[in-house]
């Protein structure tokens, strides 16, 4: 791609496509489908945070005058551990399985255990409590210290700790251990004139999308079968729920509906293929809808950490040496975002000797999910927190010292390759010079900074795009578009046939309409699928000057197309592109584009963050007062949402910072499944939110776009950390900053 | 047990439906009435992706029992804009980009109608509170906030 | 599921007559905002719900000469958009403001705050620190009760069976005198008070107090009134020491316990700085009307 492009579109904030229908209320979520001779499925859920199950007597239920079908594990058929690629990562066959329905033991207070499906949903809620199920209560394990004990309660006899030398002999809820290094950290350390070591902590926290799982499910035995569901990946639903199920993939169409968020908690299947098997039982279509509890309590939030943090400085600011420690809590299933932790952890710098070692733990609590940047915040987190020390005891600006260590392009990447061209220069550059920046910090407040870093991601798409004979088409994409995409597919499109963008109608396909593509996550979908839809455009437009060509009895190469005219350059000829699809009969067939890829080259995401917080010390009541979200994004093609990426990962990085967690009591119950008490952000919580949109281009896409999705929910924890900490003089070393941790901060004297 | 029968008036039109009288005004405009505008994102009044307005008074309506709308006017999404004019408080939605995943957005915008009715010149701070019942977890707020504030601004006449 | 009976009698002798008689749990709905969550949560497996709201006067307010008859199911935006009662209570309709979203407070009401006799319900100090009666109606007849011996502990309150509150009368203040209601949360808006305090004071023309009342919230098993807190200020010029003084009665009068929304260590130094600051509110107030 040149440096300096010219777009005719790309850039303008336009009118989403979607829109009207979201807000006339016409759009239909995932609980928004009705069919008829529809029922109702509710979930049983299990009441004790590790258990044995010794029996199911689920004939009371069957008996319920309301009630159609009962389904547990065992209608799932026979399922083998295979690893398979569900939403972000690879995950487990089985582990799926039984985390959509308990095998032999309930692993976390909340465990599905059994369905019902019925008339209405009350009678399918009555029968639950018509299901006899036979528990060996067992002790649960419920935080990581406890969890890596050599005589703790083991949850899974089969799981030997992977990423020793020599696999151990003995069971270990110790699932995986990575070890990533670059030079010697010794020898930095020994180098180093202040090295500064702390230990963190961060709770569970949860996406908080606002809606709900949901789906209705119609079984067909003539291969027909129909998921309908909120899903961030309508393709994985479909490869998760047909295995589950036994069915070939053919047999099963599953449509996205618009989804209500996911933030990376709708990668993944549970009530799906229980809707499914269901309904296969029931010979009726089955709704599932998940309670605000339910989704709290067995859907998968992002771990709990415990970090280690630990850098050495030269007087003049040179880091010589950075070293990590980590545990992640995955819940009741190997596969917590560890490794990517690990990979993120001190990536924002350029430092010859880097060692960090991180532990995916199994507990008894549900198994996380994706989470934004999943594993990045946390370990980010505690590199940040004790970076802006190193600058405090070298008396430096905590901008100064991060330019003169950033990663740029060449430094080398603990995880293999060098940075080609990345934006945190220019990232930290803007955060200096930035009013905020600039201003003296309030009254009775304090200021944090901090970077942070995602890997983004580029991976399948695929793309159709139909022209219609009045030169209007159809854009079909597989990414259900969760945050306005559909826009910028529209304006990428727009910009290569040179149209409207409202001639083109974006479409998210069902997986009977196009080929496989990876779920909406990693921030891929305007970088990959976006570069689908600039290959299937670009198809068309070769389509267009063949088509022309052949009604001037030209090569396609004597046709010239700019500005949606095609123009032969050997004549006077010119013709729209309207005029060419509806010639398209006469010239072999109606005209579409293909672009099917799996795209390579996502470009890293840089983000910089500055928070003033004010802090009342007589409650600890922290209030966010002013905040600045910086990132690159490459090419901003639709600005408006690349600034809603930006504002909304960092109110939710701030909601992790001061109050979101999950409580649990002694028994591994979570004593706060609702937005009453699990604290999200609210309007009133918060100033607006500054954007600073930074462009340094990425060499891999056609127009330079990275992915901005993700890397906006990591600076946060330590920019309102540090913040906290400024304003109240002491070290914050564990989130949440709720008022009640901060107050006893403040009188820890 | 038999169902409670119930006269009402949503979006000025008469209804008629019938319920459990346990049954929320939400279960009966989502599932009786396939009215599905309006959304559940809690079920106990923490979010406010469920509001309409009962008799001209913004209200969750899972927290409103069906047999409570029984000779009331009630209020919700599918009563805002037209086929060929979308309402200034959606038209400024639509501009600044103020929805993402646009779960929250229908009862944001019936909030923000009940907000400006009574209060046309809100401050900032003013607009903030009377919608921290409406959750977002997508966008920060920030561009609700300016489009409410824009909208406000234009129905008060570009003043 | 519950299985819900629902009746909506037009009068007082109706609603009695329906709640002395009910053979399956009877609740009164008037917001509903307390009772329709916790009849989805319930085990009950049938409950009476007589709505109160088509009864004459009780979703209604008269400030009188007496004082103010608070009609026990009006709204709390309805109250809120009372501004003469506001200019005569303000702590105690600030802190219906403080219910819950503006959602909530087209429902809550302050009689239904009050019968839900919930630790943490936000009216329930702001009313004992306006010295309020609950005018109770039963088959017998009516009763009076101030609300500081309504409540009788967590979701507890000293109603019979057949009994329903008619109205809350708060009195009329002396000249020179007001309030103000302060509850801690760690949000801004939507949560339940891991603390409240209501103070009313009052000033004699030097500004010294010479009456005054605490209640104080969320820190027991009931709203408690605290006479330790509202001496400490009588006397005084309500300068920094008395302040403190009534903060540290108050904390001392607690008896919080430890939960997801705060630490009972937490909760007893949270309540002393409400009392401080809102009586000192309070006080702004009288001086600055």
């Amino acid at each position: 791609m040149s440096e300096a492009q010219e777009f005719k579109y790309i850039g303008q904030r336009t009118i989403r496509p979607d829109g009207f229908d979201k807000v006339t209320g016409r759009a239909q979520y995932g609980a928004d489908l009705n069919l008829p001779g529809m029922i109702w499925g509710r979930t049983l859920r299990s009441p004790h945070a590790h258990a044995r199950i010794l029996a199911i007597d689920t004939s009371r239920a069957e008996a319920h005058p309301d009630v159609f079908a009962v389904v547990t594990f065992k209608d799932f058929g026979n399922v083998q551990s295979e690893k398979i690629n569900a939403g972000e990562g690879a995950a487990d066959m089985l582990d799926l399985a039984r985390n959509c329905l308990a095998d032999d033991k309930a692993l976390y207070h909340g465990h599905a255990i059994a369905a019902v499906a019925a008339r209405t949903e009350r009678a399918a809620d009555d029968a639950l409590a018509l299901i006899d199920v036979k528990y060996e209560v067992l002790p649960p394990v419920l935080n990581v210290e406890d969890a890596m004990k050599d005589d703790a309660p083991i949850l899974h006899e089969d799981q030997f700790t992977q990423g020793y030398e020599e696999t151990p002999s003995s069971p270990s809820n110790i699932a995986t251990r990575v070890e990533m290094k670059i030079g010697d950290v010794e020898a930095g350390f020994a180098e180093a004139d202040v090295v500064i070591e702390r230990e963190f902590r961060t709770p569970t926290a949860h996406q908080g999308y606002i809606e709900p799982h949901a789906c209705t499910a119609r079984y067909d035995e003539n291969g027909q079968s129909m998921i309908w569901c909120c899903t961030q990946g309508h393709f994985d639903v479909r490869t998760s729920t047909a295995k589950l199920l036994g069915l070939d993939l053919g047999r099963l169409k599953v449509i996205a509906s618009e989804i209500g968020g996911g933030f990376g908690g709708k990668t993944v299947v549970y009530q799906e293929p229980v809707a499914l098997a269901l309904s296969r039982k029931a010979g009726r279509p089955v709704k599932m809808v998940m309670n605000r509890d339910e989704v709290f309590i067995a859907t998968g939030p992002t771990s709990a950490a415990r970090l280690k943090a630990k850098v050495g400085a030269k007087k003049d600011g040179t880091i010589t040496a950075m070293q990590g420690w980590m545990a992640y809590e995955a819940g009741a299933f190997k596969g917590s975002p560890m490794m990517p932790g690990v990979m993120t952890m001190y990536t924002p710098y350029d430092c010859a000797n880097l060692l960090v070692e991180g532990f995916d733990v199994v507990l008894n609590k549900s198994k996380v999910a994706a989470y934004r940047a999943p594993g990045a915040p946390q370990a980010e987190f505690a590199a940040e927190m004790v970076v802006s020390e190193v600058a405090e005891a070298l008396g430096m600006d905590p901008i100064e010292l991060r330019l003169k260590n950033a990663a740029k392009e060449g430094t080398q990447t603990i995880y293999g390759p060098k940075f080609k061209a990345v934006g945190l220069v220019e990232c930290l550059e803007a955060a200096r010079d930035s009013e905020h920046y600039k201003s003296a910090v309030p009254e009775g407040c304090g200021r944090g900074i901090a970077s942070g870093f995602w890997f983004n991601i580029g991976g399948q798409s695929s793309v159709l795009i139909n022209m219609n004979t009045d030169g209007t088409g159809t854009i079909l994409e597989g990414s259900p578009d969760i945050g306005g995409s559909r826009a910028s597919m529209q304006m990428m499109a727009a910009e290569v046939l040179q149209i409207e963008p409202s001639c083109l109608k974006p479409i998210v396909a069902d997986t009977d309409s196009l080929p496989y593509s990876e779920g909406t996550g990693g921030s891929r979908v305007t970088f990959a699928t976006g570069m689908a839809v600039i290959e299937a455009a670009t198809n068309v437009v070769t389509q267009v000057r063949e088509r022309a060509a052949a009604i001037w009895n030209v090569t396609a190469e004597q046709v010239d197309y700019a500005d949606g005219v095609a123009t032969n350059t050997a004549g006077e000829d010119k013709m729209t592109l309207a005029e060419v699809c509806e010639a398209a009969k006469k010239t072999g067939g109606q005209i579409s584009g293909t672009g099917n890829i799996n795209a390579r080259g996502p470009g890293p995401g840089f983000a910089v963050h500055v928070c003033d917080v004010k802090v009342d010390k007589e409650t600890g009541k922290v209030d966010v007062v002013r905040y600045t979200a910086i990132q690159d994004a490459g090419k901003a093609i639709h600005p408006s949402y690349v600034e809603g990426q930006y504002q909304g990962g960092a109110v939710q990085g701030i909601g992790w910072a001061l109050n979101e967690e999950y409580i649990f009591n002694e028994d591994g119950v979570m004593e706060n499944p609702g937005f009453l008490d699990y604290r999200i952000p609210l309007a009133s919580d918060l100033p607006m939110i500054e954007t600073v949109i930074v462009e340094v281009p990425n060499a891999f896409h056609p127009y330079g776009v990275r992915g901005v999705g993700e890397s906006g929910i990591i600076p946060p924890l330590a920019a309102v950390g540090w913040a906290v900490g400024d304003a109240i003089d002491r070290k914050v070393t564990e989130l949440p900053c709720s008022p009640p941790r901060v107050l006893s901060l403040i009188q820890s004297g | 047990m038999a169902k409670s029968h119930v006269s009402t008036t949503i979006n000025g039109e008469a209804v008629e439906f019938l319920c459990e009288p346990g049954d929320t005004l939400l279960d009966v405009l989502r599932n009786e009435l396939q009215m599905t505008g309006t959304k559940e994102g809690c079920g106990s009044g923490d979010c406010g992706a469920c509001s309409v307005t009962l008799n001209g008074r913004l209200v969750c309506s899972c927290l409103v029992l069906g047999v409570e709308a029984d000779g009331a006017e009630v209020g919700t999404i599918e009563g805002i804009g037209s086929n060929d004019e979308l309402h200034v408080i959606q038209q400024k939605f639509l501009e600044h980009a103020a929805l993402q995943c646009g779960v929250c957005t229908p009862g944001l915008i019936v909030s923000t109608k009940a907000l400006l009715e009574e209060n046309p010149d809100p401050t900032e701070e003013e607009a903030r509170y009377y919608l921290a019942g409406n959750l977002c977890r997508c966008t920060g707020y920030d561009k609700i906030i300016r489009a409410v504030m824009d909208a406000a601004e234009t129905m008060r006449g570009g003043a | 599921m519950v299985s819900v009976v629902y009746e909506a009698p037009d009068s007082i002798e109706g609603a009695v007559s329906l709640l002395a008689n009910a053979d399956v749990p009877a609740h009164v709905l008037a917001g509903g905002t307390d009772l329709i969550i916790q009849t989805n949560g319930s085990s009950d497996a049938e409950r009476l719900f007589v709505d109160i709201k088509k009864i004459s006067g009780m979703n209604e307010a008269n400030l009188t000469d007496a004082g103010l008859d608070l009609g026990p199911s009006m709204s709390c935006a309805a109250l809120t958009e009372r501004s003469d009662i506001k200019a005569v209570f303000p702590g105690l309709v600030e802190s219906a403001w403080l219910i819950g979203s503006t959602q909530v407070q087209g429902r809550a009401s302050v009689g239904g705050n009050l019968c839900n006799s919930s630790p943490a319900a936000d009216t329930i100090p702001a009313l004992i620190a306006n010295g309020a009666r609950c005018v109770i109606a039963g088959s017998g007849g009516e009763r009076v009760v101030a609300v500081e011996d309504f409540v009788t502990g967590v979701g507890q309150n000293c109603m019979e069976k057949g009994e329903l509150l008619k109205v809350i009368q708060v009195p009329k203040p002396a000249a020179n005198t007001s309030d103000a209601y302060l509850r801690f949360i760690p949000r801004t808006e939507m949560d339940i008070a891991v603390a409240g305090a209501g103070v009313s004071v009052t000033l004699d023309d030097s500004g010294t107090c010479t009456a005054a009342r605490v209640g104080i919230g969320a820190v027991a098993p009931t709203a408690l009134l605290v006479p330790d807190a509202a001496a400490a200020l009588v006397g005084s010029a309500l300068d920094e020491a008395a302040l403190q003084a009534a903060a540290d009665a108050a904390s001392a009068a607690s008896s919080p316990i430890t939960d997801r929304r705060g630490t009972a260590d937490y909760r007893r130094q949270v309540v002393g700085v409400l009392v401080k600051r809102a009586a000192a509110i309070a006080a702004q107030r009288i001086k600055g009307s």
